[in-house]
């Protein structure tokens, strides 16, 4: 009979205050798990979503802003730059050091999603994600001539009920339902993305053509009146010529021939008035070192704080069944057992309560993202292996036997005091 | 076998002042031999068998089992040679109530450090007349049944010497002559000694050797 069926027997003496130990010790262990698949989901969300591009180039101010409102589509953007600049990318004097330059025009929303004007080239010349190019899930891309065309993100148009064919109407402002609509003709979806995992999937993209042609988008030609425009609500009946000086656009995504090409490329940029560059990556990864980061080691903290407290849940029930059990521990040191093996049976009961409940921790905790995972999957993009075990879970399980060895030092030192010969005559 | 040698004991009273137990000059139990030792009340009979078993170590003398003094052992020393060679019938059997009753027989050879011996405790089950009893926890079996599987336990290791103290006060009269008949029996087939402690005078008086423990410990003399 080995001593951790001995150990085993005990806990099953105490069936209840043992069942109740391991589970608060579960409790802790699945609030450990859910953490760091959180954490999982936040940083693959992030570092997703600022891939297929090294720059982004925008309106100066706060870098940071800037990144979160091109790639997230989170927050006002800062400004405009002129479209005359984005011209430098594609046939002026940057032209030779970048790949792909793709402009794209903010400010729109429909039903809650980002409008952004771009063009085609979005599709085709980046890549989501290292060597992930993207897919249609449906139709194909705008075409270039057909002003009055747009992609939707494959969340977008399945939240929006958009589908190949359907029209809408963007309204002025960010994220606000309801926002009254544009009375420009509508736009028509010729194509609706794959899944990527990344905000491109919550957003609309429209003919950066058809988008500056929406009220309130051009800069007045020089000398033109006021009147020209129409009037807010009432409906454009056609198309007039647009001037490059008008056009105005957010940001433009830069994909340099060469990485080093990046650094260089942003320092010529940030010298001039115009605009500034900013390497996605770094303010990133920046982002999630310095803020995400920190707020995760905080809730990581607090959930290991929480195993802590189930381990001392775990001390408190074994100390107070030691009285009941001196008797019987008195009996089995008369029956031969050392100070040592009682000793190390008591740590082994410590550390079944431990690793029973942290295994069934670990089960409830992967139990409940799968339970989440269609949801994060729907709100974020990125989906979450339910039972994909990460490599800090394996440090839980030398971390439950180092925590129960701890906890159940206490009992166990009681267990190896015991005075066999005063404990059997009481 | 057996061999006690000046052996005293004593305990603090609530004044502080050392109270004598046991002061025995000489005491011995050859092997294979059965004894009653009775003796009134608060005499020292169980801490005469904690010493022996080396479960209460005696403030002077020696304690001689197979020629091994176990007042000369370390602690752990003494667990295993106790484990071995001294099986103990306690009054109220002292069974762990988490086990089955073979696993209460196993755990006793366990304890011994060498392999269980399923097939003997089993056996000894079987000789006790709890066979069919095996895998009923002690809360399952009879006051009766419980002081049997007490008794297999004592001899899992095939030990030269059993300590029974008074194994059979808390068996209804019924089965007491049952309990103490299976006591001397299955020693004698096991050539175990048997140093039994009685207040039953009828009982004591069927075993070869009777002695009161106040004849030959001066501690209760004076």
């Amino acid at each position: 009979m080995s001593l951790w069926k001995i150990a085993w027997r005990s806990i099953e003496q105490r069936a209840l205050a043992s069942a109740l130990t391991a589970f608060s010790m579960a409790l802790g262990v699945a609030l450990v798990v859910t953490v760091l698949v959180i954490h999982q989901v936040v940083d693959q969300s992030f570092r997703r979503g600022a891939q297929g591009y090294n720059l982004i180039v925008g309106a100066k101010g706060g870098r940071l802003e800037l990144v979160l409102s091109t790639v997230y589509h989170l927050g006002r953007p800062i400004e405009n730059i002129p479209y005359k600049y984005y011209l430098e990318f594609t046939e002026g004097r940057f032209r030779q050091s970048v790949d792909a330059a793709i402009p794209i025009c903010m400010g729109d929303s429909y039903e809650g999603f980002p409008v952004i004007g771009t063009v085609p080239e979005m599709f085709t010349e980046l890549q989501y994600q290292e060597g992930q190019k993207y897919e249609f899930a449906s139709g194909g891309n705008f075409h270039p001539g057909s002003e009055y065309e747009a992609v939707a993100g494959w969340q977008a148009a399945r939240k929006a009920g958009l589908a190949v064919g359907g029209t809408f109407r963007p309204a002025h402002g960010l994220i606000e339902k309801g926002a009254p609509a544009h009375t420009h003709r509508p736009f028509t979806i010729a194509g609706v993305l794959a899944p990527t995992g990344t905000p491109m999937d919550r957003a609309l993209f429209v003919n950066m053509e058809g988008f500056f042609h929406l009220e309130g988008h051009l800069r007045p030609a020089a000398g033109a009146h006021p009147q020209e425009e129409p009037a807010e609500g009432e409906a454009h009946d056609h198309d007039v010529p647009i001037s490059d000086d008008q056009k105005r656009i957010t940001a433009i995504l830069v994909s340099t021939k060469e990485d080093w090409l990046a650094a260089a490329l942003a320092k010529q940029i940030n010298e001039d008035s115009v605009a500034q560059a900013v390497m996605p990556a770094q303010e990133i990864a920046g982002l999630l070192d310095n803020i995400v980061g920190n707020i995760q080691l905080l809730l990581l903290l607090l959930a290991i704080l929480v195993v802590v407290v189930a381990g001392i849940g775990i001390l408190v029930s074994i100390y107070n069944s030691m009285n009941d059990r001196r008797h019987e521990i008195a009996v089995m040191r008369a029956l031969g057992a050392r100070r040592s093996t009682v000793m190390v049976v008591i740590l082994l009961e410590s550390v079944l309560l431990s690793l029973g409940g942290g295994l069934l921790g670990l089960l409830l905790g992967h139990g409940l993202i799968a339970l989440l995972g269609p949801t994060i999957e729907g709100e974020t993009g990125v989906i979450v292996g339910a039972w994909a075990f990460q490599w800090a879970e394996l440090i839980l399980i030398p971390g439950l036997i180092a925590l129960a060895a701890i906890v159940g030092y206490l009992p166990a030192a009681v267990a190896y005091r015991t005075d066999v010969a005063k404990s059997l005559s009481g | 076998m057996l061999i006690l040698k000046d052996v005293k004991k004593s305990f603090a009273a609530p004044t502080g002042n050392p109270l004598p137990v046991l002061e025995i000059p000489a005491f011995c139990l050859g092997d294979g031999e059965q004894m009653a030792l009775v003796g009134r009340s608060g005499c020292g009979k169980t801490t005469l068998l904690h010493v022996i078993a080396g479960i209460s170590r005696p403030d002077a003398g020696s304690v001689k089992l197979d020629g091994m003094d176990l007042c000369l052992m370390s602690e752990a020393e003494c667990d295993r040679f106790r484990a071995g060679h001294i099986g103990y019938v306690f009054q109220t059997f002292n069974l762990l109530p988490g086990f089955t009753a073979l696993e209460n027989v196993l755990l006793g050879m366990r304890f011994a450090g060498g392999r269980t011996d399923s097939a003997r405790a089993k056996k000894l089950l079987e000789r006790v007349g709890v066979g069919h009893r095996l895998h009923h926890k002690p809360a399952m079996l009879s006051v009766g049944e419980q002081q049997r599987v007490a008794v297999a336990r004592a001899l899992a290791n095939r030990p030269k010497l059993l300590l029974a103290d008074e194994p059979t006060a808390n068996v209804d009269t019924g089965h007491q002559t049952q309990v103490f008949e299976l006591l001397r029996d299955t020693c004698w087939e096991e050539n175990v000694a048997l140093l039994l402690v009685t207040h039953s005078p009828e009982l004591a008086a069927r075993l070869p050797r009777v002695d009161q423990l106040e004849h030959f410990n001066r501690a209760m003399q004076s």
